[in-house]
Protein backbone atom coordinates (compact mmCIF):
# COMPACT_ATOMS: atom_id res chain seq x y z
CA UNK A 1 0.00 0.00 0.00
CA UNK A 2 1.16 3.64 -0.93
CA UNK A 3 -0.27 5.78 0.31
CA UNK A 4 2.43 9.19 -0.42
CA UNK A 5 1.66 8.05 -3.89
CA UNK A 6 -1.90 7.72 -3.80
CA UNK A 7 -4.37 10.47 -5.22
CA UNK A 8 -7.64 11.46 -3.12
CA UNK A 9 -9.63 8.81 -5.45
CA UNK A 10 -7.61 6.09 -4.82
CA UNK A 11 -7.73 6.67 -1.16
CA UNK A 12 -10.91 6.98 -0.91
CA UNK A 13 -11.00 3.37 -2.86
CA UNK A 14 -8.85 2.17 -0.12
CA UNK A 15 -11.09 3.57 2.96
CA UNK A 16 -13.77 1.94 1.41
CA UNK A 17 -12.54 -1.43 0.99
CA UNK A 18 -10.87 -1.07 4.62
CA UNK A 19 -7.63 -1.59 3.50
CA UNK A 20 -6.87 1.53 5.11
CA UNK A 21 -8.46 4.01 8.36
CA UNK A 22 -8.88 7.03 8.12
CA UNK A 23 -6.96 6.98 11.73
CA UNK A 24 -4.07 5.50 10.07
CA UNK A 25 -4.30 8.05 7.12
CA UNK A 26 -3.86 10.62 9.95
CA UNK A 27 -1.29 8.71 11.88
CA UNK A 28 1.03 8.55 9.18
CA UNK A 29 0.95 12.15 8.14
CA UNK A 30 1.25 13.62 11.47
CA UNK A 31 4.46 11.12 12.39
CA UNK A 32 5.58 12.52 8.93
CA UNK A 33 5.13 16.01 10.45
CA UNK A 34 6.80 15.12 13.16
CA UNK A 35 9.66 14.01 11.40
CA UNK A 36 10.27 16.60 8.89
CA UNK A 37 7.94 19.88 9.76
CA UNK A 38 11.22 20.54 11.71
CA UNK A 39 13.34 21.37 8.99
CA UNK A 40 10.43 22.31 6.58
CA UNK A 41 8.71 24.37 8.79
CA UNK A 42 5.84 24.29 6.70
CA UNK A 43 3.02 24.01 9.57
CA UNK A 44 2.78 26.88 12.18
CA UNK A 45 0.44 24.27 14.78
CA UNK A 46 -0.36 20.87 14.12
CA UNK A 47 -4.17 20.43 15.50
CA UNK A 48 -3.48 16.71 16.66
CA UNK A 49 -6.41 16.18 18.49
CA UNK A 50 -8.47 17.40 16.70
CA UNK A 51 -7.17 15.61 13.53
CA UNK A 52 -7.76 12.21 15.36
CA UNK A 53 -11.32 13.25 16.40
CA UNK A 54 -12.11 14.54 12.75
CA UNK A 55 -10.80 10.93 11.32
CA UNK A 56 -12.15 8.56 14.24
CA UNK A 57 -15.37 10.09 12.86
CA UNK A 58 -15.01 9.53 9.49
CA UNK A 59 -14.22 6.15 10.26
CA UNK A 60 -17.72 5.87 11.41
CA UNK A 61 -19.00 7.50 8.63
CA UNK A 62 -17.73 5.21 6.14
CA UNK A 63 -18.70 2.22 8.48
CA UNK A 64 -22.12 3.62 8.23
CA UNK A 65 -21.60 3.22 4.29
CA UNK A 66 -21.69 7.02 3.59
CA UNK A 67 -19.70 8.07 0.75
CA UNK A 68 -18.14 11.73 0.64
CA UNK A 69 -15.10 12.78 -1.97
CA UNK A 70 -12.53 13.53 1.10
CA UNK A 71 -14.34 10.95 3.58
CA UNK A 72 -11.32 10.56 5.50
CA UNK A 73 -8.47 12.79 3.93
CA UNK A 74 -5.95 14.33 5.75
CA UNK A 75 -5.49 18.04 4.53
CA UNK A 76 -3.47 21.18 5.67
CA UNK A 77 -5.08 24.47 6.11
CA UNK A 78 -3.00 28.05 4.99
CA UNK A 79 -3.75 29.63 8.72
CA UNK A 80 -6.11 32.07 6.64
CA UNK A 81 -9.26 30.55 6.35
CA UNK A 82 -11.61 31.02 9.88
CA UNK A 83 -11.79 27.61 11.44
CA UNK A 84 -14.02 27.23 14.85
CA UNK A 85 -12.42 26.87 17.71
CA UNK A 86 -9.14 26.66 15.82
CA UNK A 87 -6.42 29.52 15.80
CA UNK A 88 -6.18 31.22 12.71
CA UNK A 89 -3.73 33.88 12.59
CA UNK A 90 -2.86 35.05 9.65
CA UNK A 91 0.49 34.78 10.08
CA UNK A 92 0.18 38.01 12.25
CA UNK A 93 1.41 39.33 15.55
CA UNK A 94 -1.64 41.09 15.56
CA UNK A 95 -3.90 37.53 15.27
CA UNK A 96 -2.57 36.22 17.50
CA UNK A 97 -4.10 33.93 19.93
CA UNK A 98 -7.56 34.64 17.53
CA UNK A 99 -9.76 31.85 17.75
CA UNK A 100 -12.93 32.36 15.28
CA UNK A 101 -16.18 31.53 16.51
CA UNK A 102 -17.21 30.06 12.78
CA UNK A 103 -16.14 28.42 9.97
CA UNK A 104 -14.98 30.14 6.76
CA UNK A 105 -17.97 28.32 3.57
CA UNK A 106 -14.59 26.32 2.27
CA UNK A 107 -13.68 24.63 5.83
CA UNK A 108 -17.70 23.87 6.57
CA UNK A 109 -17.96 22.22 3.09
CA UNK A 110 -14.42 20.63 3.51
CA UNK A 111 -16.47 19.16 6.68
CA UNK A 112 -19.19 18.28 4.98
CA UNK A 113 -17.22 16.07 2.31
CA UNK A 114 -15.24 14.30 5.22
CA UNK A 115 -12.04 16.11 5.68
CA UNK A 116 -9.22 15.45 8.67
CA UNK A 117 -7.72 18.84 9.73
CA UNK A 118 -3.68 18.07 9.93
CA UNK A 119 -2.77 21.61 10.76
CA UNK A 120 -2.17 25.29 9.83
CA UNK A 121 0.23 26.16 7.33
CA UNK A 122 2.54 29.08 7.11
CA UNK A 123 2.04 31.99 4.90
CA UNK A 124 3.52 35.83 4.26
CA UNK A 125 1.63 37.62 7.23
CA UNK A 126 -2.01 38.33 5.83
CA UNK A 127 -0.84 36.95 2.06
CA UNK A 128 1.86 39.81 1.78
CA UNK A 129 4.44 38.72 -0.11
CA UNK A 130 6.37 36.33 -2.39
CA UNK A 131 8.50 33.90 -0.21
CA UNK A 132 6.71 33.40 3.88
CA UNK A 133 9.54 35.30 4.76
CA UNK A 134 7.16 38.13 5.84
CA UNK A 135 5.43 35.44 8.39
CA UNK A 136 5.90 36.79 11.92
CA UNK A 137 6.51 33.24 13.03
CA UNK A 138 9.11 31.69 11.03
CA UNK A 139 10.26 31.20 7.27
CA UNK A 140 9.54 27.94 5.24
CA UNK A 141 12.18 26.25 3.59
CA UNK A 142 11.70 25.01 -0.15
CA UNK A 143 11.44 21.16 -0.14
CA UNK A 144 13.72 20.67 -2.98
CA UNK A 145 16.48 22.89 -1.37
CA UNK A 146 15.98 24.10 2.04
CA UNK A 147 18.34 26.89 2.00
CA UNK A 148 15.82 28.33 -0.69
CA UNK A 149 12.24 30.12 -0.13
CA UNK A 150 9.39 28.50 -1.15
CA UNK A 151 7.57 31.16 -3.09
CA UNK A 152 4.75 32.69 -1.37
CA UNK A 153 2.14 33.35 -0.06
CA UNK A 154 0.74 30.24 0.47
CA UNK A 155 4.41 28.93 1.04
CA UNK A 156 3.30 26.32 3.75
CA UNK A 157 0.92 24.89 1.61
CA UNK A 158 3.26 24.29 -1.17
CA UNK A 159 5.90 23.06 0.89
CA UNK A 160 3.87 20.57 2.96
CA UNK A 161 2.80 18.86 -0.49
CA UNK A 162 5.64 18.81 -1.74
CA UNK A 163 7.50 17.13 1.13
CA UNK A 164 4.72 14.96 1.89
CA UNK A 165 2.78 16.15 4.73
CA UNK A 166 -0.53 15.82 3.67
CA UNK A 167 -2.58 14.57 1.12
CA UNK A 168 -3.21 18.28 -0.34
CA UNK A 169 -3.98 21.64 1.28
CA UNK A 170 -5.84 25.02 0.41
CA UNK A 171 -4.48 28.21 -0.24
CA UNK A 172 -5.29 31.46 -1.15
CA UNK A 173 -3.89 33.80 -4.32
CA UNK A 174 -4.58 37.32 -4.61
CA UNK A 175 -1.14 38.28 -7.54
CA UNK A 176 0.05 34.83 -7.76
CA UNK A 177 0.11 33.27 -3.80
CA UNK A 178 -1.15 29.78 -4.56
CA UNK A 179 0.65 29.70 -8.48
CA UNK A 180 4.43 31.28 -7.40
CA UNK A 181 4.83 28.69 -4.64
CA UNK A 182 3.42 25.97 -6.56
CA UNK A 183 5.70 26.65 -9.15
CA UNK A 184 8.58 27.19 -7.07
CA UNK A 185 8.02 23.96 -4.72
CA UNK A 186 7.09 21.80 -8.03
CA UNK A 187 3.20 20.91 -7.04
CA UNK A 188 -0.18 21.52 -8.73
CA UNK A 189 -1.57 24.77 -7.61
CA UNK A 190 -5.01 26.30 -9.11
CA UNK A 191 -6.04 29.72 -8.49
CA UNK A 192 -10.04 29.53 -9.75
CA UNK A 193 -12.05 31.87 -11.78
CA UNK A 194 -12.99 35.16 -8.75
CA UNK A 195 -16.29 34.17 -7.32
CA UNK A 196 -16.19 30.51 -8.10
CA UNK A 197 -15.19 29.87 -4.58
CA UNK A 198 -16.70 31.40 -1.82
CA UNK A 199 -14.47 34.17 -0.04
CA UNK A 200 -16.72 34.22 3.51
CA UNK A 201 -14.51 33.51 6.41
CA UNK A 202 -10.83 33.75 4.24
CA UNK A 203 -9.30 37.33 5.97
CA UNK A 204 -9.75 39.68 3.38
CA UNK A 205 -6.76 41.05 2.22
CA UNK A 206 -7.88 42.33 -1.07
CA UNK A 207 -11.07 41.92 -2.21
CA UNK A 208 -11.81 42.20 -5.59
CA UNK A 209 -8.46 39.68 -6.00
CA UNK A 210 -8.76 37.22 -2.82
CA UNK A 211 -9.26 33.65 -4.34
CA UNK A 212 -9.26 30.66 -2.70
CA UNK A 213 -7.64 27.16 -4.74
CA UNK A 214 -6.30 23.90 -4.40
CA UNK A 215 -2.38 21.91 -3.88
CA UNK A 216 -2.10 18.80 -4.70
CA UNK A 217 0.19 16.37 -5.84
CA UNK A 218 -2.09 15.33 -8.91
CA UNK A 219 -4.41 16.51 -10.96
CA UNK A 220 -7.58 14.76 -10.17
CA UNK A 221 -6.92 16.22 -6.37
CA UNK A 222 -7.01 19.09 -7.79
CA UNK A 223 -10.46 18.62 -9.55
CA UNK A 224 -11.69 16.48 -6.25
CA UNK A 225 -10.74 19.64 -3.65
CA UNK A 226 -12.36 22.32 -6.70
CA UNK A 227 -14.94 20.38 -6.97
CA UNK A 228 -15.43 20.06 -2.81
CA UNK A 229 -15.30 24.11 -2.21
CA UNK A 230 -16.42 25.53 -5.66
CA UNK A 231 -19.97 27.02 -5.66
CA UNK A 232 -22.32 30.08 -4.88
CA UNK A 233 -22.24 31.01 -1.03
CA UNK A 234 -25.49 33.25 0.45
CA UNK A 235 -22.57 34.80 2.54
CA UNK A 236 -20.25 35.84 -0.70
CA UNK A 237 -22.34 38.09 -2.83
CA UNK A 238 -19.16 37.93 -5.12
CA UNK A 239 -19.59 34.48 -5.47
CA UNK A 240 -21.28 32.88 -9.05
CA UNK A 241 -24.38 31.45 -9.37
CA UNK A 242 -23.63 29.00 -11.73
CA UNK A 243 -23.72 25.04 -11.33
CA UNK A 244 -20.50 23.65 -10.25
CA UNK A 245 -19.75 20.66 -12.84
CA UNK A 246 -17.99 17.25 -12.32
CA UNK A 247 -14.38 18.00 -12.64
CA UNK A 248 -13.04 14.40 -12.41
CA UNK A 249 -14.93 14.22 -15.96
CA UNK A 250 -12.68 16.24 -17.54
CA UNK A 251 -9.60 14.08 -16.74
CA UNK A 252 -8.23 11.44 -20.01
CA UNK A 253 -9.96 13.40 -22.58
CA UNK A 254 -7.39 14.60 -25.40
CA UNK A 255 -6.75 18.03 -26.22
CA UNK A 256 -6.63 17.73 -30.11
CA UNK A 257 -7.52 21.11 -31.72
CA UNK A 258 -7.75 22.87 -28.56
CA UNK A 259 -5.96 26.47 -29.51
CA UNK A 260 -3.79 27.46 -26.53
CA UNK A 261 -2.75 31.18 -27.46
CA UNK A 262 1.42 32.13 -26.41
CA UNK A 263 1.49 35.76 -25.48
CA UNK A 264 4.84 37.32 -27.35
CA UNK A 265 4.99 39.97 -24.09
CA UNK A 266 5.35 36.99 -21.53
CA UNK A 267 8.97 36.19 -23.28
CA UNK A 268 10.47 39.03 -20.24
CA UNK A 269 13.72 40.40 -19.78
CA UNK A 270 15.28 38.66 -16.61
CA UNK A 271 13.52 35.48 -17.47
CA UNK A 272 15.85 33.09 -16.88
CA UNK A 273 17.26 30.90 -19.33
CA UNK A 274 15.84 27.75 -18.08
CA UNK A 275 12.73 28.83 -17.38
CA UNK A 276 12.94 29.70 -21.06
CA UNK A 277 13.84 26.55 -22.55
CA UNK A 278 11.56 24.38 -20.37
CA UNK A 279 8.68 26.55 -21.47
CA UNK A 280 9.62 26.36 -25.28
CA UNK A 281 10.12 22.53 -24.66
CA UNK A 282 6.22 22.19 -23.13
CA UNK A 283 5.07 24.25 -25.48
CA UNK A 284 5.79 21.76 -28.17
CA UNK A 285 4.62 18.91 -26.11
CA UNK A 286 1.24 19.74 -25.85
CA UNK A 287 1.57 20.38 -29.84
CA UNK A 288 2.42 17.05 -30.05
CA UNK A 289 -0.23 15.81 -28.26
CA UNK A 290 -2.30 17.80 -30.87
CA UNK A 291 -3.04 21.30 -29.57
CA UNK A 292 -2.65 23.85 -32.14
CA UNK A 293 -0.20 26.69 -30.78
CA UNK A 294 -1.68 30.17 -31.83
CA UNK A 295 0.06 33.92 -31.14
CA UNK A 296 -1.83 36.10 -28.79
CA UNK A 297 -1.20 39.60 -27.67
CA UNK A 298 -1.37 40.77 -24.11
CA UNK A 299 0.10 44.62 -25.03
CA UNK A 300 -0.78 45.95 -21.15
CA UNK A 301 1.20 43.27 -19.48
CA UNK A 302 3.96 45.49 -18.49
CA UNK A 303 1.42 47.61 -16.72
CA UNK A 304 -0.23 44.73 -14.60
CA UNK A 305 2.16 45.01 -11.65
CA UNK A 306 2.24 48.82 -10.89
CA UNK A 307 -1.74 48.50 -11.67
CA UNK A 308 -2.01 45.87 -8.76
CA UNK A 309 0.04 47.38 -6.45
CA UNK A 310 -2.32 50.12 -6.38
CA UNK A 311 -5.34 48.50 -6.09
CA UNK A 312 -4.24 45.81 -3.67
CA UNK A 313 -2.29 48.01 -1.36
CA UNK A 314 -5.60 50.07 -1.63
CA UNK A 315 -7.94 47.63 -0.47
CA UNK A 316 -5.52 45.69 1.87
CA UNK A 317 -5.14 49.19 3.80
CA UNK A 318 -9.09 49.77 4.06
CA UNK A 319 -9.66 45.47 5.15
CA UNK A 320 -7.14 45.81 7.44
CA UNK A 321 -8.14 49.08 9.32
CA UNK A 322 -10.32 46.20 11.42
CA UNK A 323 -7.39 45.53 13.33
CA UNK A 324 -8.04 48.38 15.97
CA UNK A 325 -7.08 46.42 19.38
CA UNK A 326 -10.89 46.42 20.09
CA UNK A 327 -12.68 43.27 19.07
CA UNK A 328 -9.87 41.16 18.62
CA UNK A 329 -6.10 40.40 18.45
CA UNK A 330 -3.26 41.96 20.34
CA UNK A 331 -4.16 45.67 22.25
CA UNK A 332 -1.28 47.84 23.39
CA UNK A 333 -2.64 50.57 25.52
CA UNK A 334 -2.39 54.07 25.02
CA UNK A 335 -3.52 57.48 26.43
CA UNK A 336 -6.61 57.67 24.73
CA UNK A 337 -8.26 55.80 21.96
CA UNK A 338 -6.24 57.23 18.55
CA UNK A 339 -3.01 55.95 20.45
CA UNK A 340 -3.97 52.58 21.31
CA UNK A 341 -4.44 52.02 17.97
CA UNK A 342 -1.75 53.49 16.76
CA UNK A 343 0.57 51.45 19.29
CA UNK A 344 -1.51 48.59 18.72
CA UNK A 345 -0.96 48.47 15.05
CA UNK A 346 2.87 49.49 15.51
CA UNK A 347 3.19 46.50 17.72
CA UNK A 348 1.03 43.84 16.02
CA UNK A 349 2.00 44.70 12.08
CA UNK A 350 5.20 43.26 10.59
CA UNK A 351 7.20 45.68 8.12
CA UNK A 352 5.49 44.53 4.73
CA UNK A 353 2.34 44.86 6.01
CA UNK A 354 3.27 48.38 7.44
CA UNK A 355 4.74 49.11 4.22
CA UNK A 356 1.28 48.11 1.51
CA UNK A 357 -0.73 50.29 4.45
CA UNK A 358 0.59 53.04 4.19
CA UNK A 359 1.09 53.07 0.10
CA UNK A 360 -2.15 51.82 0.18
CA UNK A 361 -3.14 54.57 2.59
CA UNK A 362 -1.73 57.32 0.47
CA UNK A 363 -2.62 56.13 -3.09
CA UNK A 364 -6.37 56.51 -1.74
CA UNK A 365 -5.98 60.02 -0.11
CA UNK A 366 -6.93 63.61 -0.89
CA UNK A 367 -5.30 64.33 -3.82
CA UNK A 368 -4.11 61.37 -5.07
CA UNK A 369 -6.88 59.28 -5.58
CA UNK A 370 -7.39 60.03 -9.29
CA UNK A 371 -3.98 59.53 -10.38
CA UNK A 372 -3.56 56.73 -8.68
CA UNK A 373 -6.38 54.41 -7.65
CA UNK A 374 -8.97 55.85 -10.61
CA UNK A 375 -6.35 55.12 -13.18
CA UNK A 376 -5.34 51.73 -12.23
CA UNK A 377 -8.39 50.76 -12.13
CA UNK A 378 -9.19 52.25 -15.68
CA UNK A 379 -5.80 50.04 -16.79
CA UNK A 380 -7.22 47.16 -14.96
CA UNK A 381 -10.05 47.49 -17.78
CA UNK A 382 -7.35 47.06 -20.33
CA UNK A 383 -5.64 44.36 -19.03
CA UNK A 384 -9.15 42.46 -19.14
CA UNK A 385 -9.63 43.65 -22.48
CA UNK A 386 -6.56 42.15 -23.92
CA UNK A 387 -7.46 38.74 -22.35
CA UNK A 388 -10.62 39.56 -23.59
CA UNK A 389 -9.43 39.41 -27.22
CA UNK A 390 -7.04 37.06 -27.05
CA UNK A 391 -9.74 34.43 -25.85
CA UNK A 392 -11.44 35.31 -28.48
CA UNK A 393 -8.88 33.42 -30.98
CA UNK A 394 -7.88 30.89 -28.78
CA UNK A 395 -9.09 28.04 -26.05
CA UNK A 396 -6.44 28.45 -23.08
CA UNK A 397 -3.10 30.83 -22.41
CA UNK A 398 -0.15 29.32 -21.44
CA UNK A 399 2.58 30.89 -19.74
CA UNK A 400 5.40 30.26 -17.41
CA UNK A 401 4.21 31.17 -14.04
CA UNK A 402 7.55 32.82 -12.59
CA UNK A 403 10.65 34.14 -14.48
CA UNK A 404 12.99 32.72 -12.37
CA UNK A 405 13.15 29.62 -9.86
CA UNK A 406 13.28 29.53 -6.19
CA UNK A 407 15.41 31.95 -4.86
CA UNK A 408 17.75 32.17 -1.34
CA UNK A 409 16.54 32.78 1.85
CA UNK A 410 17.08 36.96 2.46
CA UNK A 411 17.81 37.08 -1.22
CA UNK A 412 14.93 39.94 -1.55
CA UNK A 413 14.36 40.71 1.13
CA UNK A 414 15.32 44.72 1.17
CA UNK A 415 14.06 45.12 -2.41
CA UNK A 416 10.38 45.18 -2.34
CA UNK A 417 10.35 46.06 -6.18
CA UNK A 418 12.34 43.35 -7.50
CA UNK A 419 9.94 41.11 -5.15
CA UNK A 420 7.03 42.45 -6.72
CA UNK A 421 8.39 42.22 -9.94
CA UNK A 422 8.69 38.48 -9.81
CA UNK A 423 4.89 38.44 -10.07
CA UNK A 424 4.39 39.55 -13.52
CA UNK A 425 2.75 36.17 -14.85
CA UNK A 426 0.89 35.78 -12.29
CA UNK A 427 -0.75 38.91 -11.73
CA UNK A 428 -2.17 39.91 -14.82
CA UNK A 429 -4.70 36.71 -14.21
CA UNK A 430 -6.14 37.99 -10.60
CA UNK A 431 -6.70 41.83 -12.16
CA UNK A 432 -8.55 39.91 -14.85
CA UNK A 433 -10.66 37.50 -12.41
CA UNK A 434 -9.64 34.51 -14.80
CA UNK A 435 -8.52 31.09 -13.60
CA UNK A 436 -4.89 30.03 -13.53
CA UNK A 437 -3.05 26.69 -12.38
CA UNK A 438 0.41 25.76 -12.20
CA UNK A 439 1.47 22.30 -13.09
CA UNK A 440 5.06 21.11 -12.73
CA UNK A 441 6.98 21.56 -16.06
CA UNK A 442 10.54 20.53 -15.15
CA UNK A 443 13.85 21.18 -13.35
CA UNK A 444 16.42 23.78 -13.81
CA UNK A 445 20.04 22.68 -14.17
CA UNK A 446 20.32 23.43 -10.17
CA UNK A 447 17.63 21.15 -9.90
CA UNK A 448 15.29 23.19 -8.81
CA UNK A 449 11.52 23.08 -10.20
CA UNK A 450 10.00 25.16 -13.04
CA UNK A 451 5.82 25.53 -13.21
CA UNK A 452 3.56 25.93 -16.32
CA UNK A 453 0.97 28.53 -15.96
CA UNK A 454 -2.32 27.46 -17.98
CA UNK A 455 -4.70 30.53 -17.75
CA UNK A 456 -8.66 29.86 -18.77
CA UNK A 457 -11.41 31.96 -19.41
CA UNK A 458 -13.87 32.65 -16.54
CA UNK A 459 -15.56 29.56 -15.17
CA UNK A 460 -13.48 27.37 -17.72
CA UNK A 461 -11.75 25.18 -14.50
CA UNK A 462 -12.86 21.73 -16.33
CA UNK A 463 -10.46 22.80 -19.73
CA UNK A 464 -7.79 23.57 -17.99
CA UNK A 465 -7.92 20.37 -15.69
CA UNK A 466 -8.08 18.58 -18.94
CA UNK A 467 -4.87 19.99 -20.54
CA UNK A 468 -3.26 19.80 -17.34
CA UNK A 469 -3.96 16.20 -16.75
CA UNK A 470 -2.75 15.34 -20.42
CA UNK A 471 0.79 17.38 -19.89
CA UNK A 472 0.72 15.66 -16.39
CA UNK A 473 -0.01 11.93 -18.14
CA UNK A 474 2.82 12.56 -20.58
CA UNK A 475 5.21 14.39 -18.03
CA UNK A 476 5.21 12.32 -15.71
CA UNK A 477 7.41 14.68 -13.27
CA UNK A 478 8.22 13.79 -9.86
CA UNK A 479 6.37 15.82 -7.08
CA UNK A 480 8.23 15.04 -3.95
CA UNK A 481 12.17 15.26 -3.45
CA UNK A 482 13.95 12.04 -3.36
CA UNK A 483 14.73 12.55 0.83
CA UNK A 484 10.73 12.89 1.62
CA UNK A 485 9.89 10.07 -0.80
CA UNK B 1 11.58 62.73 -5.09
CA UNK B 2 7.80 62.17 -5.19
CA UNK B 3 7.36 61.61 -1.64
CA UNK B 4 8.48 63.05 1.70
CA UNK B 5 8.98 62.18 5.42
CA UNK B 6 6.44 64.54 6.50
CA UNK B 7 4.10 62.77 3.69
CA UNK B 8 4.59 59.15 5.19
CA UNK B 9 4.58 60.76 8.84
CA UNK B 10 1.08 62.40 7.71
CA UNK B 11 -0.43 59.00 5.91
CA UNK B 12 0.84 56.88 8.69
CA UNK B 13 -1.44 59.11 11.32
CA UNK B 14 -4.54 58.76 8.68
CA UNK B 15 -4.01 55.23 9.00
CA UNK B 16 -3.65 55.24 12.46
CA UNK B 17 -0.19 53.47 12.67
CA UNK B 18 2.78 54.66 14.46
CA UNK B 19 5.63 53.94 12.61
CA UNK B 20 9.97 54.40 14.31
CA UNK B 21 12.11 56.94 12.65
CA UNK B 22 13.88 53.64 11.06
CA UNK B 23 11.04 52.76 9.36
CA UNK B 24 9.76 55.98 8.41
CA UNK B 25 13.10 56.51 6.68
CA UNK B 26 12.98 53.67 4.97
CA UNK B 27 9.49 53.49 3.72
CA UNK B 28 9.80 57.14 2.62
CA UNK B 29 12.57 55.74 0.21
CA UNK B 30 10.77 52.61 -1.14
CA UNK B 31 7.47 54.22 -1.25
CA UNK B 32 9.35 57.14 -3.30
CA UNK B 33 10.58 54.06 -5.91
CA UNK B 34 7.43 52.29 -6.08
CA UNK B 35 5.50 55.49 -7.05
CA UNK B 36 8.04 56.31 -9.39
CA UNK B 37 7.48 52.76 -10.98
CA UNK B 38 4.11 53.44 -10.88
CA UNK B 39 4.18 56.58 -12.93
CA UNK B 40 4.65 54.55 -15.63
CA UNK B 41 0.99 54.12 -15.68
CA UNK B 42 0.81 58.10 -16.96
CA UNK B 43 2.36 56.85 -20.02
CA UNK B 44 -1.09 55.29 -21.27
CA UNK B 45 -4.28 56.92 -22.59
CA UNK B 46 -7.48 55.62 -20.83
CA UNK B 47 -9.30 58.66 -21.90
CA UNK B 48 -13.29 57.46 -21.80
CA UNK B 49 -12.23 53.99 -20.06
CA UNK B 50 -14.43 53.26 -17.75
CA UNK B 51 -12.51 51.63 -14.34
CA UNK B 52 -12.79 48.51 -13.35
CA UNK B 53 -13.79 47.91 -9.68
CA UNK B 54 -14.49 44.43 -10.30
CA UNK B 55 -13.71 41.25 -12.27
CA UNK B 56 -17.01 39.77 -12.66
CA UNK B 57 -20.21 42.18 -12.96
CA UNK B 58 -22.57 41.44 -9.96
CA UNK B 59 -25.59 43.17 -10.06
CA UNK B 60 -27.11 43.87 -6.87
CA UNK B 61 -27.59 40.78 -5.13
CA UNK B 62 -30.92 39.96 -3.03
CA UNK B 63 -31.87 37.61 -0.74
CA UNK B 64 -35.34 36.95 1.55
CA UNK B 65 -35.47 39.11 4.54
CA UNK B 66 -36.02 36.17 6.81
CA UNK B 67 -35.01 35.38 10.66
CA UNK B 68 -31.85 33.43 10.59
CA UNK B 69 -29.36 32.24 13.57
CA UNK B 70 -26.19 34.95 13.65
CA UNK B 71 -23.68 34.52 16.59
CA UNK B 72 -24.60 35.24 20.23
CA UNK B 73 -23.33 38.18 22.51
CA UNK B 74 -20.47 35.96 24.15
CA UNK B 75 -19.81 34.49 20.58
CA UNK B 76 -19.11 38.17 19.16
CA UNK B 77 -16.89 39.33 22.16
CA UNK B 78 -14.86 36.06 22.68
CA UNK B 79 -11.96 37.24 21.42
CA UNK B 80 -12.12 40.90 22.43
CA UNK B 81 -8.80 42.02 23.78
CA UNK B 82 -10.65 43.82 27.17
CA UNK B 83 -14.73 43.36 28.06
CA UNK B 84 -17.27 44.09 30.44
CA UNK B 85 -19.54 41.08 30.83
CA UNK B 86 -20.66 40.74 26.69
CA UNK B 87 -19.57 44.85 26.03
CA UNK B 88 -16.04 45.93 24.09
CA UNK B 89 -13.83 47.96 26.36
CA UNK B 90 -12.02 50.53 25.25
CA UNK B 91 -10.23 53.84 26.26
CA UNK B 92 -12.46 56.57 27.23
CA UNK B 93 -13.09 58.53 24.28
CA UNK B 94 -15.03 61.93 25.73
CA UNK B 95 -13.36 63.16 29.06
CA UNK B 96 -15.86 63.83 31.28
CA UNK B 97 -14.68 66.88 33.70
Amino acid sequence: MDILNSTIVQLREMLKKKEVSSVELTGYYLDRIGKYNGEILAYLRTTDDHAMEMAREADERISRGEDAPLLGIPLGMKDILCTKGIETTCASNILKGFVPPYDATVIRKLKEAGFVHLGRLNMDEFAMGSSTENSAFQTTANPWDTSRIPGGSSGGSAAAVASGLCVGALGTDTGGSIRQPASLCGVIGMKPTYGRVSRYGLIAFASSLDQIGPFSRTVSDCATMLGVIAGHDPLDSTSIPEPVPDYQSFLGRDIKGQRIGIPGEYFVEGMEEDVRKNYEENLQLLKDQGAELVDVSLPHTRHAVATYYIICTAEASSNLARYDGVKYGLREEGKDIIDMYKKTRFAGFGKEVKRRIILGTYVLSSGYYDAYYRKAGKVRTLIRRDFDAAFASCDLIVTPVSPTTAFKVGERLEDPLTMYLSDIFTIPVNLAGLPGISIPGGFDRKGLPIGLQIIGKPLDEGRMLQAAHVFESVKKMPTIPERYR
Amino acid sequence: MKITRETVEYVAHLARLDLNAGEIDAYTRQIDSILEYMDSLNALDTDGVEPTSHPVPVACVMREDAVRDSFTAEESVSNAPARTDTFFKVPPIIEVE
